[in-house]
């Protein structure tokens, strides 16, 4: 597998990454360093194996639906950029 | 007759799928222990996994988990006993993760069906392709500040099922229906409140058209429509605009567009390049859920008697028609005011009276029917009364009126205002005579054949009885008399 400029691009994009186009080359050789790094993994035959999605065999832990959260409204705008009352304040988004 | 629209070149059908996203009845959001409840003080309802402060780790709601399955039981859907969440990744200002957690791959709940009735006595039968439960986003308020929107994570995190319809529905009623009876299955169930007005309940319209026998046409999807009325007119608009789109020899592109209720018609949503590039994975947080068969066969043990099954009973118990029954199934608390008039009473009587004076009384008072202007015991007592002989119909109304007015027992009132039907013969036959008598021309023109003429008698001789004459004894005198 091979990235391309472009892609390079649209992933920073993606991700919200903003990336001066003198990057983006160093970037692609990175990137296509690591993915053939994971690459490796291929070697390996998984058929007949069923996707694992997590590390462990535990069950999902579920929780009762009891209300034993929220209040703080305080704490949880601490580290706001910005707010007005008690909302947190953005740059205008308008749909 | 299917619906269709007339274009300049033909006939065009509509093809519509809807996906409806309702927000789950719980009282705790899907992950978090952080309330649900509607109308809070800003951010007052947020935990820190709901406001994605690093480290927080989900854990799913037992009993939001079943109110989803409860759901696809409701919907005659295939429970998935493995499921899986997943993250859809994309950047908004009101979605503090940076992804929703929702199912892409392995939904909770998988095909199911729902029936909806149509105008013309028809039904129809529209599939459901899957439930899957997500994580709802904040809200975000952009008219409180000249450059700055304002976010509350109150709702951030409540949970959500989004139900995909497959696209099997043909016309703005059948988009309708659907949603009512959808919202009405929901209602039953108790898993979601079906509030439009607060947004519990909203709809995303994928609308295509085509000519009879085609595939599929490109599909255009109207996000976010939040009444019945508002679908069925979405339906009909983009279905319109595409057709002028095809028939001036251009092409419908894929995409999102939001429709404006105030013009009637659909507008493209602002384009977000990227923002179909979901880039969705396996939420490494999260493992799969899986049910046991009997956790989910205990649910289903606990149903309620759902809608179409009420209906069928009351068409069957009760002898009414599938339209009564419908109208009285659509709400379970109408259902359940209907069967508490009704029990042991004549049902179709009954049914007359819920559907017709008492809706009436519900609209005039704006009251709704957990809150009633006349209880259903009063109307049943109402109803006793005609069914004993102490009033006659037309008095009924009268008194039910009163009912409303006064809130006083209908018996109390009869008594009152001495409102009692007479069926005293001989009051009945004096009341008779006397109309004759100032009739001589009119009972010369019934006996010479003008059958018609009766209804002015009986009309009179009531008249004459301040509306109180038991119908069937001024019947039988008048008949006797005119021979």
């Amino acid at each position: 597998m091979s990235l391309d400029p472009a892609t390079v691009r649209r992933i920073a994009k993606l991700a919200r990454i903003r990336v001066d186009e003198g990057q983006v080359e160093a970037l692609r050789a990175d990137l296509n360093s690591i993915l053939g790094w994971i690459e490796q993994l291929n070697e390996v035959d998984t058929d007949g194996v069923a996707p694992l999605t997590g590390g462990t065999q535990m069950a999902l832990r579920l929780r009762e639906d009891a209300v034993n959260d929220g209040g703080m409204a305080e704490a949880v705008l601490a580290n706001a950029p910005d707010r007005d009352g008690d909302y947190f304040a953005v740059p205008k988004v308008v749909e | 007759m299917a619906y269709t629209i007339e274009g300049s070149t033909g006939a065009w059908e509509v093809v519509v799928g809807l996906e409806v996203h309702a927000q789950v009845i719980s009282k705790s959001k899907l992950f978090s222990g952080a309330a649900t409840a509607f109308g809070a003080a800003p951010n007052s309802q947020v935990s820190f996994v709901d406001a994605a402060f690093p480290g927080m780790l989900p854990v799913p709601n037992r009993e939001a988990i079943a109110q989803a399955v409860r759901t696809g039981l409701g919907l005659a859907a295939e429970i998935n006993l493995v499921s899986r969440f997943d993250r859809k990744n994309y950047f908004y200002a009101d979605l503090p993760q940076g992804y929703q957690i929702s199912q892409f791959e392995h939904p909770i709940v998988g095909k199911g069906v729902v029936d909806i009735a149509l105008a013309d006595g028809s039904t129809k039968q529209v599939g459901i392709t899957r439930l899957h439960l997500e994580q709802d986003a904040g809200k975000s308020l952009h008219d409180q500040h000249p450059t700055k929107s304002f976010i509350d994570l109150n709702r951030s995190g409540v949970a959500l099922m989004e139900i995909v319809s497959e696209p099997d529905i043909r016309s703005p009623e059948e988009a309708g229906a659907y949603v009512k009876k959808l919202r009405s299955i929901l209602r039953y169930l108790g898993t979601c409140d079906g509030n439009m007005e607060e947004g519990s309940l909203r709809a995303d319209v994928n609308v295509s058209v085509r000519k009879a026998g085609e595939a599929y046409r490109t599909r255009c999807e109207v996000k976010n429509v939040n009444s019945v009325r508002f679908v069925m007119q979405a339906v009909e608009a983009e279905a319109l605009r595409q057709i002028a789109v095809w028939e001036s020899g251009g092409t419908v592109e894929q995409e999102t567009r939001l429709f404006d209720a105030n013009r009637g018609e659909t507008r493209p949503m602002r384009s977000k390049e990227d923002a179909h590039d979901y880039r969705y994975f396996p939420d490494p947080d999260l493992l799969p859920v899986v049910l046991e068969q009997s956790w989910v066969d205990a649910l289903k043990a606990a149903l309620p008697e759902l809608p179409d099954a009420k209906q069928a009973r009351f068409i069957r118990e009760y002898g009414l028609s599938p339209y009564d029954a419908a109208v009285l199934v659509a709400e379970q608390a109408t259902a359940q005011f209907f069967e508490a008039v009704a029990s042991g009473r004549d049902a179709k009587l009954a049914a007359n009276w819920v559907t017709g004076d008492f809706f009436a009384a519900l609209n005039r008072t704006g009251r709704s029917i957990e809150n009633p202007p006349i209880t259903a015991a009063a109307l049943g007592r109402l109803l006793d009364l005609m069914a004993d002989g102490t009033i006659n119909g037309k008095i009924a109304k009268e008194v039910f009126e009163a009912m409303l007015d006064s809130g006083e027992d209908p018996a109390a009132i009869v008594d009152a205002r001495g409102l009692r039907q007479v069926t005293d013969t001989s009051a009945i036959d004096a009341a008779v005579d006397a109309v004759l008598a100032a009739n001589p021309e009119k009972v010369a023109e019934y006996k010479s054949g003008k059958d018609k003429l009766f209804g002015f008698f009986v009309g009179n001789v009531m008249k004459a009885m301040a509306g109180k004459g038991n119908p069937a004894l001024v019947n039988a005198a008048l008949k006797q008399r005119l021979g």
